[in-house]
């Protein structure tokens, strides 16, 4: 690998690989370095997959911006690069009289964002559209553009399509210093040293470290641990929409929520912590979870729990995205305190960001470029004319590994194989859902493990849940030593 | 006089049966509800065994590993000795149910049979 | 494609029912449908023995008490498909995939479901913590000892002392590794007495009761547990936690019966088995349709999945061959104080297949105590048992006779002395 690039973005969460696709429309060269063994570790990896409305964030702030542009850019996106999202409204419940205003002021406000389509609906027109509704429901905010969406494939996508136009990665690779040079910067790792003429800073709740390096303009990032639990897709239906409680300092508040494929999910906790890297799950948290979610719907069989899961979000002391070249570092770009409504906004930064960047290195629009990236083949998403084909020609769509949600081996050949191919037991998870139902991977994970090991002709005690030394197995029965 | 405690692994019962000793003699057995239950404590507090049941090295099968047992139980401090010695030894696929796989395990006098077929590959 | 009778799964509920139909009627087409890629189910990664006392009465491992079902196969003209999962259950038909036929349909005159049962992953026990690598629910590291031949590590601490976590503390140490504890967060096992001395006493493993798993340390792999007493009510109690070095945690923590093809098929589940209701025959809500097996409710004995498997089989057999049921007295059987179900739930008398059998499992460890069986409140039955604990299946057995005339209902409960 050439060691010089035009533009260096660092972390692969859904950030930086929505800047990366954006980029790679220009005819430049452009590196992500990535800490983790894949795309989607960091932030990105656990959030509530949402695409918010746009009534919650400051008028006027980038946070504003982002998500109505976002939001609106996002069906096209999803078309484009076959991520799963569904529009399928949110509703900010008001349980108390004494409250109402509240939901007004955020009515307001969303007029103020411009928010389309909003309404206030009263307690019976709720009750209508969201039978489980809480029996105290007292009116709520209904904003129909708010949706769900594969927090996982958003992100792979973005990657896999920045690296179908040209985007190089390194995953595994850790920045550990960042100089300036006379024409851009030095980004130094603990693999190896690049040069480039830009930096983007897209490093979740690192980003503060990263531009502390370069700039005397002082950031400060807290991370914020949120719990959340998801139920089997039994429940399918239970809840409609996204039904939020009304809004604190602290966050949007532990909502319940369909997943884009038909889980329910509840959460998140808030909890600010020191440890930027790992999100262990708490008791407390999960009974706080289940005590949100029962103040706004009744009857959760809470039983039917699958999961429990733990996400940061990179929260910044302002408040606010900061999305800008740093001050007195030119060609130092930052993306910092991309906490909620990160998810729904990447598009709109993406292109917000691109715009920066390739103004200030002039880049030129490519003769060709291709932002169409398939999903992995889901044989069981076609027509069954279709299906019957491909098993014919690849039998090993016909084979199912994944029990509990269906997948089969050629879809996890696929997502190993495919560009920014899987590479982990998790890999395969977030690419193809085999090991997320209902048994947790307990009868798959020998199989995907197999198959890893096989295609990636690694010995099948090298293979990891999610890369590092994550080994899931030690050797092998009957060994010496 | 010595008074030991068992419980007994014959069938899910788990009978709780008490087994009063003078030195080696048994003097009396209680609390067992069968006569299989009498017999597994008599041996238990004189010689206890167990059939030590793990898996063995396969060349040529389509599996590298096969089920395997001692084909009568081995006495209970023999059981690691025993591990070892099927630890170490391998055999060659085809195999069928009940084929003895070792002649003599680590001088139990007693074989280690398979107790499951591996094809070959 | 068509076959008079299909059964969803060939562990050993689906061959024992496969065999039984067949010898009910020899002229029935039978098909078995595997998911896996050999017969046997769960019995393959079983090489502990202990199977069979009842049915062969010598001895067995899983692998050995499975091939003798399987040497029966062919002998009775029994069809089997490997490595084909079935996607949808009706009352008449049966959707499958696999790499062969794609997805087909098995036009069919009965249905008998043996699905078997999953384990409760670490997500459902909602246990705090990190999420590294080595965490493993017992079956799946006993499948990667037991047949991949993979060491899942090296120091071990099990939460849960269901049985599958008990035989695996023996393989583990068997295999090198050191178990480190037994956490139970019941004051009593959910496992068979024979595996707690066979599998910890030998190896003298401590069985810490009324103790669970509260965090779970390690970035990467697991590096340490927490674990702490539990009070009354299952919650911890400051003070008594310790931390325990280890690079595995195995979840030994309950069976679920597999029965999402059953609910959306439209049987009726019984909310204490998590399986379907069922009557004497073991036939489902649906007519037609019959559940056998640890998908019906989970055992703790394969003889008596095998057991209850046959007459699962014989009665669809006989239902392919009848079609209507006959009609005759109903009686209901009820669960009463101490009893958390009983299967089956209904007994049509005329239908019976000779004794009636009635299993069911209590809610709580009863010692010196009664199993009571009443006809319409009077008193048939009052046998003392020494000790009842959850962990083992009770039944009483009711000769058919005794059931003429038919009460309306038979309450099976537990007293207390």
């Amino acid at each position: 690998m050439d060691n010089s690039f035009d533009v260096i973005i660092i972390g692969a969460g859904v950030t930086g690989c929505a800047i990366a696709r954006e980029l790679s429309r220009y005819d430049c060269s452009v590196l992500v370095i990535e800490k983790d063994e894949d795309v989607c570790c960091g932030t990105s990896k656990a959030n509530s997959g949402l695409v918010h409305a746009g009534y919650d964030a400051k008028p006027g702030s980038l946070k504003a911006k982002m998500n109505i542009r976002g939001n609106e850019l996002m069906t096209a996106l999803c078309e484009e690069l076959y991520i799963p999202f569904k529009r399928i409204g949110s509703l900010v419940v008001c349980t108390d009289e004494a409250n109402r205003a509240g939901i007004e002021d955020l009515y307001a406000r969303g007029i103020t964002n411009e928010v389309p389509d909003m309404r206030i609906l009263e307690a019976d027109e709720v009750r209508e559209i969201e039978p489980n509704i809480s029996d105290d429901v007292v009116c709520a905010l209904y904003a129909p553009t708010a949706g769900v969406i594969c927090p996982f494939r958003l992100n792979i996508a973005l990657g896999e399509c920045a690296e179908q136009n040209g985007v190089e990665f390194m995953f595994d690779t850790k920045v550990t210093d960042i100089r300036r040079t006379a024409n851009g910067w030095s980004v130094v790792t603990d693999k190896d040293t690049f040069i480039t003429r830009a930096v983007v800073n897209a490093a979740g709740c690192h980003a503060d470290e990263l531009h502390n390096l370069v700039s005397d303009k002082k950031y400060h990032i807290t991370a914020r641990r949120g719990d959340y639990m998801l139920l089997d897709r039994s429940l399918d239906g239970f809840v409609k929409h996204i039904i939020f409680p009304q809004p604190t300092k602290m966050g949007k508040g532990i909502l319940v929520t369909p997943t884009v494929h038909g889980n329910t999910l509840i959460g998140p906790t808030a909890v600010d912590t020191d440890d930027k890297d790992e999100a262990p799950v708490t008791a407390d948290g999960l009974v706080k979870v289940q005590e949100g979610a029962a103040k706004n719907v009744k009857g959760l069989p809470i039983k039917q729990v699958i999961t429990g899961f733990s996400g940061l979000r990179a929260h910044e002391d302002g408040g606010e995205f900061i999305l800008e070249e740093a001050e007195g570092c030119p060609g130092f770009f930052d993306c910092v305190g991309i906490e909620s409504p990160g998810l729904t906004g990447c598009p709109a930064v993406g292109e917000y960001m691109a715009e920066m960047i390739s103004g200030k290195l002039s880049l030129k629009l490519k003769d060709t470029w291709n932002g169409i990236c398939k999903d992995v083949v889901r044989p069981f998403e076609l027509s069954s004319e279709d299906r019957e084909k491909l098993i014919k020609e690849n039998p090993e769509f016909g084979r199912i590994i994944c029990r509990c949600e269906t997948i089969t081996e050629g879809e996890i050949i696929d997502s190993i194989r495919r560009p920014l191919g899987a590479r982990s037991l998790d890999g395969v998870k977030r690419r193809t859902r085999a090991g997320m139902g209902r048994c947790q991977g307990g009868f798959c994970s020998p199989r995907v493990m197999e198959i890893l090991s096989r295609e990636l002709g690694l010995p099948l005690d090298e293979i990891t849940k999610s890369g590092g030394d994550s080994k899931i197995v030690i050797g092998r029965t009957k060994d010496e030593g | 006089m010595e008074t030991r405690e068992l419980t007994c692994i014959n069938c899910p019962m788990g009978c709780r049966i008490s087994v009063v000793m003078e030195g080696d003699d048994i003097i009396s057995v209680t609390g067992n509800t069968c006569k299989r239950g009498f017999v597994y404590a008599c041996n238990e507090v004189r010689s206890p065994v167990r059939t030590v049941t793990t898996t063995i090295k396969v060349t040529g099968g389509v599996a590298d590993r096969v089920s395997c047992k001692t084909k009568e139980p081995v006495p209970k401090d023999k059981i690691f000795e025993v591990m070892e010695a099927i630890n170490q030894a391998s055999c060659k696929a085809p195999v069928a149910i009940g084929d003895v796989l070792i002649e003599d395990c680590a001088g139990t006098g007693i074989p280690v049979v398979a107790t499951k077929a591996v094809f070959p590959a | 494609m068509k076959a008079d009778i299909v059964i969803v799964g060939g562990g050993p509920a689906g061959l024992a029912s496969a065999i039984a139909a067949a010898k009910e009627d020899s002229t029935l087409d039978i098909l078995i449908l595997e998911r896996d890629h050999e017969l046997g189910g769960i019995l393959n990664q079983c090489i502990h023995n202990g199977f069979g006392l009842h049915t062969f009465n010598e001895e067995l491992t899983g692998p050995e008490y499975a091939a003798r079902f399987e040497e029966q196969l062919d002998g009775l003209g029994i069809r089997y498909m490997l490595d084909t999962m079935v996607l949808d259950v009706d009352s008449s038909a049966v959707t499958a995939v696999n790499s062969n036929e794609g997805v087909f349909t098995v036009e069919c005159g009965a249905i008998v479901l043996c699905m078997g049962c999953r384990e409760r992953p670490r997500g459902a026990l909602n246990i705090p913590g990190l999420r590294p690598a080595g965490v493993f629910t017992a079956g799946t590291a006993q499948r990667l000892v037991n047949i991949e031949g993979y060491m899942p590590g090296r120091e071990v601490v099990i939460l849960g002392s269901g049985d599958i976590g008990l035989i695996m503390a023996r393989r583990m140490t068997l295999e090198g590794a050191k178990v480190k504890a037994v956490c139970e967060l019941m004051p009593y096992s959910g496992g068979l007495k024979r595996n707690i001395v066979q599998c910890l006493d030998d190896f003298d493993i401590p069985l810490l009761l009324s103790h669970t798993v509260i965090d779970i340390k390690g970035k990467e792999r697991v590096t340490s547990v927490v674990i702490a007493e539990v009070d009354d009510h299952s919650k911890p109690i400051p003070g008594t936690e310790q931390e325990i070095a280890c690079d595995t945690l195995l979840l030994s923590c309950g069976l679920i019966p597999e029965n999402e093809l059953s609910r959306e098929a439209g049987v009726a589940i019984n909310p204490a088995t998590n399986g379907p209701v069922v009557n004497e025959s073991f036939e489902t809500s649906i007519p037609g349709v019959f559940a056998c097996g640890n998908v019906l409710h989970v055992h703790d004995l394969v003889d008596y999945v095998s057991e209850e498997s046959g007459r699962a089989g014989r009665s669809a057999a006989r239902y392919v061959k009848n079609k209507g049921n006959g009609g005759g007295p109903v009686i209901q059987v009820k669960n009463g104080s101490g009893v958390r179900y009983t299967v089956p739930s209904t007994v049509r008398v005329n239908e019976l297949d000779g004794d009636l059998v009635i299993r069911f499992r209590s809610g709580n460890v009863y010692k010196d105590s009664y199993i009571d069986v009443t006809f319409d409140g009077g008193s048939k039955l009052h046998r003392r048992k020494p000790i009842i604990t959850p962990g083992e299946m009770e039944q009483v057995i009711l000769k058919k006779e005794d059931l003429d005339p038919a009460p309306s209902e038979i309450l099976i409960k537990i007293t207390e002395n």
